[in-house]
């Protein structure tokens, strides 16, 4: 039987928040149980989601999200007040405790062991004094052209 | 089909997406082909999600059961 050619999905993620660092894992998760080549470049802000000393710690911020869910009505302007952002970053963890969530740490485990592509973009480490070695073991690091070499061959491509 | 008939039976209820799609590729990966997994998951997507993790990777739904609250799912390993 001819060797059918597995379907490829490559994302780019560019933010380093709580609630942004989910859907490229939730995605890469889901595509590799359905036999999906995945590979994800992180980039900017999204370095952090493989970044040893932050990723058990990535925040969200209210200011400028008027789509933060709010218990009491709350004008946005207010985000910018101390303690707002650990604020909204507990309730986010309440919200994912509730729908038994794994949490980043848990979630990029399953994508590594299940075998996702991971690179680190090289010019954001070296903007941000980031080293090989406070990343995530299985992260690889390379720039755009190795990127764009396999999101080319790719069937879905996504930025987030 | 008896849940009794089937030679893994895995429990995800209580579990959100990703979980139910992830863990139940992780057993079909461990079982030999022709055998049978019971899946129970109470995620409300896990009814469109997980038929559409098998069509991708041809394993065989056999039937889905809808008890309310609960999805079962009867499934065959290529």
């Amino acid at each position: 039987m001819e060797e059918k050619k597995p379907k490829r999905m490559a994302i780019i993620a560019s933010k380093g928040t709580l609630d942004m660092a989910y859907p490229p894992l939730i995605l890469a998760s889901t595509a590799v149980a359905m036999d999906v080549e995945v590979g994800i470049f992180f980039t900017l802000y999204g370095v952090d989601i493989v970044n040893k000393k932050k990723y058990r710690s990535l925040k969200v911020a209210p200011i400028a999200n008027p789509a933060m869910p709010s218990p009491v009505p709350f004008p946005n302007i207010l985000g910018v007040l101390p303690g707002m952002t650990p604020l909204a970053t507990m309730m986010m963890k309440s919200m994912i405790k509730k729908i038994n969530w794994p949490s980043i740490p848990e979630l990029l485990d399953v994508c590594l062991e299940s075998g996702v592509k991971m690179t680190a973009c090289t010019p954001t480490l070296e903007m941000t004094g980031v080293s090989k070695d406070d990343l995530v073991a299985g992260v690889e690091v390379a720039g755009a052209a190795e990127f764009l070499d396999f999101a080319l061959d790719a069937n879905v491509n996504l930025f987030v | 089909m008896e849940k009794s008939e089937a030679n893994v039976t895995l429990d995800l209820k209580g579990l959100s997406c990703p979980m139910p799609v992830v863990k139940t590729k992780k057993a079909l990966d461990g079982m030999q082909a022709g055998q049978i997994l019971f899946v129970e998951a109470t995620d409300k997507g896990s009814k469109a999600d997980i038929p559409a993790m098998l069509k991708r990777t041809g394993n065989e739904l056999i039937e889905i059961e809808d008890k309310g609250a609960v999805y079962a799912f009867f499934i065959k390993k290529k």
